[in-house]
């Protein structure tokens, strides 16, 4: 494992909010270098929304989301896709481009911004989709791949660049317990061999124990977030009820019935 | 089995008021209505208590829970309190587990709106609107402007298969509705025609209509319903499967990869369509007034080609052309506008050909209008 303590991104006083809606405020944290970070809360709370904003889909009510010293919403057009560059996105359902071969899913992304030759890509692309176990599948349309391929696949198009960070928004879901428990193999793996820094929003206490090196709780209630840190510690030491109702299934403390 | 029944006894003194519940409660039969037990509030607007009894009921199922749980509501709006005696096991917890208040902030929309409040959310709907339609047409601008500049990221093969569905492909529908657009102007001119003896003005009223303005108002059409609706279906697809957004996490413009080739698509092949359509129309007021009008074909033929300017070919081609635009921005539009769910994918498609029908209207009419202006 390569985490270090300089953080690769800060969130500063961010609020979240749709139209006069907020969602959540005041969020502050920050992710290391080369760690696992687990976005963890209830369904609802705002999880996927503050992953769009991390990734430059929705635009924040106010505060800063910073990228090695450059707050990407305050940077010019050009300058956010350049950053765009080091991201890589694995989103719910995989979202693969439909029209396109898996092969061409992953080869798009290299197509646009690598200098590799067609031949070079072909390999690449080969490289890729044997690293999520789906080498020999590059002429298959998504449609054609199960859930737990698609995801992989997923992946595979998520990690094409090498990005130095690599977000996933629920992982886990829809998929049985072996599909995802090879997927958190995945995530970690990508975190030891390539050293990628990974963001993982979910809910799956499974996953967030398995493989988590830090975690956010975002408590929909207080609609901020309330604790941060190594879930296992979290477990042990946090004295919030809702994080230990929600680290513990509900069957500690405060459960109603 | 006997009846489901409610007994109602009031004291007065002691503002009590005993529901004595008894016989078989089930969906299938008539169940008591609890606005019996409503109207007791009423006329005893003293009570403080409920004591609802079950000692007589022998069966229940979901009506008498309804039934319990409207109660347990009507008691606790007007804070009276409620005892349940000799209730099976369960039902006292099943009535306290569906009156549980959700936490969650729900903020009322309001009931009832003036007319005023009502006409300025609508006009800044509409503002909004026409907004976001500026702002894609801008999109669509700047992304042509960097295909121009060979800069935008454009897959000749997805310009090519949408070629072929938005012109190819729709070759048999276009035949068929142009042809019978031929054959109705036919009859429908034949009728007046007739009457002063110069049926052979047929043909110039088929050749001048469908040139000048029928095939493509027709094309339009037919192409709204296929190929706008087919659009904003894919895009609304891709956008609920957060497909676009993958585009733009990765840093491409989903509007230079995906609207810009079936935009050009459709500006290609409308005005081809168009004068396939022209031709079919042509065809189908020929065959008639050949075969049924018994007017002499070739000077049908004559009289067409003496009618049929060449003025009118070239505003029915700008027709074609700006069918083309508002089909395709209309169907791409709605469909990157599509909410994420099934229901949102079938609102984009009816949107797309709904707003594109009604523009080639408009736009027919405006075309029109300055032609008139023109002199064209």
């Amino acid at each position: 494992m390569v985490t270090s303590r300089h953080p690769i991104l800060q969130v500063h006083q961010l609020d979240l909010a749709y139209d006069d809606h907020v969602v959540m405020r005041d969020l502050n944290f920050s992710v290391n270098r080369g760690e696992v970070f687990v976005i963890m809360g209830g369904s609802g709370c705002g999880k996927s929304t503050l992953l769009k904003v991390l990734i430059g889909l929705k635009n924040p009510a106010q505060g800063q989301v910073v990228y090695d010293n450059e707050d990407f919403w305050a940077v010019d057009h050009a300058r956010q896709q350049m950053l765009l560059k080091r991201f890589g996105v694995l989103y719910q359902s995989g979202a693969l481009w439909s029209s396109l071969t898996v092969g061409e899913n992953v080869a798009l992304p290299l197509q646009l911004y690598s200098a590799l030759t067609p031949a070079q890509i072909k390999d690449m692309v080969h490289l890729k989709l044997s690293l999520v176990g789906l080498g020999g599948y590059e002429d298959l349309y998504p449609s054609e791949l199960s859930g737990g391929m698609r995801k992989r696949a997923g992946l595979a198009r998520a990690i094409a660049l090498d990005p130095d960070i690599v977000f996933f928004d629920e992982p886990s879901a829809g998929l049985d317990p072996v599909s995802a428990r090879m997927l958190d193999d995945l995530i970690l793996q990508l975190r030891d061999y390539v050293g990628a820094t990974i963001v993982v929003v979910t809910h799956e206490l499974a996953s967030i124990f398995a493989i988590a090196d830090n975690a956010i709780f975002l408590d929909a209630q207080k609609k901020t977030l309330t604790a941060a840190g190594n879930p296992k510690d979290l477990l042990a030491r946090s004295h919030d009820p809702n994080v230990i109702q929600f680290l513990t299934r509900g069957e500690k403390q405060g459960v109603k019935g | 089995m006997a009846p489901a029944k409610i007994t109602l006894q009031c004291d007065q003194s002691l503002h009590v008021l005993s529901v004595e519940i008894g016989g078989d409660w089930q969906l299938s039969d008539k169940v008591p209505c609890v606005d019996e037990v409503c109207q007791q509030f009423s006329t005893n607007p003293d009570i403080t208590k409920v004591i609802v009894n079950a000692s007589q009921l022998s069966d229940w199922d979901s009506s008498l829970l309804s039934f319990l749980c409207h109660l347990a509501r009507e008691c606790q709006n007007k804070k009276i309190t409620v005892q349940y005696d000799s209730f099976p096991e369960g039902v006292e917890s099943l009535v306290a587990l569906s009156l549980q208040e959700i936490g969650a902030e729900i903020t009322p929309k309001a009931s009832s709106q003036t007319f005023l409040v009502k006409a300025a959310e609508r006009f800044f709907a509409a503002r909004k609107s026409i907004l976001i339609l500026l702002d894609f047409l801008g999109e669509i601008i700047c992304a042509l402007g960097r295909l121009i500049a060979g800069k935008a990221y454009f897959r000749w093969n997805d310009f090519w298969i949408f070629v072929q569905r938005c012109g190819a492909d729709a070759l048999g529908l276009v035949s068929l509705i142009s042809l019978l657009v031929g054959v109705i102007l036919a009859f429908v001119g034949a009728m007046q025609l007739k009457l002063f003896g110069a049926q052979i003005y047929i043909a110039d009223i088929v050749g001048i209509a469908m040139v000048r303005v029928m095939g493509a108002v027709m094309t339009g059409i037919i192409m709204s319903g296929r190929t706008g609706a087919s659009f904003a279906a894919e895009l609304g697809i891709m956008q609920a499967n957060e497909e676009i957004d993958a585009f733009k996490t990765i840093g491409v413009n989903p509007v230079e990869f995906l609207v810009t080739p079936r935009l050009l698509a459709l500006v290609v092949m409308m005005p081809l369509l168009t004068l396939y359509a022209n031709f079919m129309g042509i065809l189908g007021g020929f065959a008639i007034s050949a075969s049924m009008l018994n007017l002499n074909p070739v000077e049908y033929l004559n009289h067409t080609q003496v009618a049929v300017k060449i003025n009118n070919l070239w505003v029915g081609l700008i027709h074609s052309i700006v069918f083309g635009i508002i089909i395709a921005v209309c169907g791409c539009l709605r469909g990157m506008q599509c909410e994420r769910s099934s229901a949102g994918v079938g609102e984009a498609t009816t949107s797309a050909v709904v707003t594109a029908i009604t523009s080639i209207v408009v736009a027919t009419a405006i075309i029109t209008f300055i032609c008139q202006i023109l002199g064209v």
